[in-house]
């Protein structure tokens, strides 16, 4: 499977999702206008992966801002790896927040409470 | 009279004032004014808690905007660009940001407003947290974007109560503006 690899810009984050090592990553900042047309082929990437995973996956979030456009989308994005985690092979997501970034953290709480898959909260210290 | 929005601008424009914007809502605006801000903090020396939170808070409320601003009454339209909003961000003595923004609506959309806005100003910071949560797990994204969420993100972020006031242009349009605060 083709790994899905965007560069990051301004307003979009930079993603890396690799089937074969299965890791992905998201990193940045996601505050488009409108998120749905970023997010899309991720979640189609994510539909085809689906068929195609047999190991471990490992998620990597690390945003330094995302607005509630984009909240919609990112949790599309864990329902399908949600999904994953439930019917083929384990999934872990790994959601990074600067030091101090309370809201961030908070953030990834509130997905972690939603997402039937297990969160490392991991504080980024510089 | 009817409500001028050249004189309402102006008194916004009073004080310590970081950014200020009149005119066209667009991506462009939206671009420049995040960047803008984020370059201003970073000069001031802002922490980077209170950084954030107001280029969130700034994100939100210009997208917002950029969704929601209506059609312009005709006897506006013909003064005013497209999509015409107002933001201006200041900074008081005790270092408390007020992040206003404001654009014309039609009378009918007052009711939604205000009821919106008195609800999330009564709610707990945890009551927020659990709105928050339920629309974004609930309610699905509109054509344009926008969650519905924008709101109570603010909220929850500011742990301030919002101002707003609604300003009669005439009989079908007013001037929506909304006050948030940040320290």
């Amino acid at each position: 499977m083709e790994p899905l690899s965007i560069e990051g810009t301004a307003k979009t984050p930079s993603v890396r999702f690799d089937a074969e090592k299965g890791i992905l990553e998201i990193k940045g900042r996601s505050i488009p206008e409108n998120s749905i047309e970023f997010y899309k082929p991720l979640v189609d990437w994510l539909d085809a992966y689906k068929g195609s995973t047999a190991g471990k996956t490992e998620v990597n979030v690390q945003l330094e801002y995302f607005n509630t456009s984009s909240s919609k989308c990112i949790l599309d994005v864990f329902k399908k790896l949600e999904n994953i985690h439930k019917s083929k092979a384990e999934v872990m997501v790994n959601w990074f927040y600067e030091e101090d970034d309370e809201d961030m953290l908070e953030a990834g709480e509130d997905y972690e409470s939603i997402i039937h898959v297990p969160f490392k909260m991991i504080e980024i210290v510089d | 009279m009817s409500f001028n929005v050249d004189e309402f601008f102006n008194k916004l424009n009073t004080g310590n004032v970081i950014l200020s914007y009149k005119g066209s809502i667009t991506t462009e605006v939206i671009n420049g004014s995040l960047e803008e801000i984020e370059a201003k903090l970073d000069e001031i020396g802002e922490s980077s808690k209170i950084k954030k939170k107001i280029y969130n808070v700034l994100v939100e409320s210009l997208q917002n905007l950029y969704h929601h601003v209506d059609d312009m009454p005709d006897d506006v339209s013909t003064q005013l660009v497209n999509k015409f909003g107002i933001l201006v961000i200041s900074c008081d003595d005790n270092n408390k940001y007020r992040i206003s923004c404001g654009n014309f609506i039609s009378s009918e959309k007052i009711k939604y407003l205000k009821d919106k806005i008195d609800k999330i100003n009564s709610l707990s910071q945890n009551e927020l947290k659990d709105m928050y949560k339920f629309i974004l797990n609930h309610q699905k994204l509109s054509a344009k974007g926008g969650g519905g969420l924008g709101l109570v993100d603010i909220a929850r972020k500011t742990g301030h109560k919002m101002e707003y006031s609604f300003m009669n242009h005439n009989n079908d349009y007013y001037f929506f503006n909304l006050d948030i605060f940040v320290s």
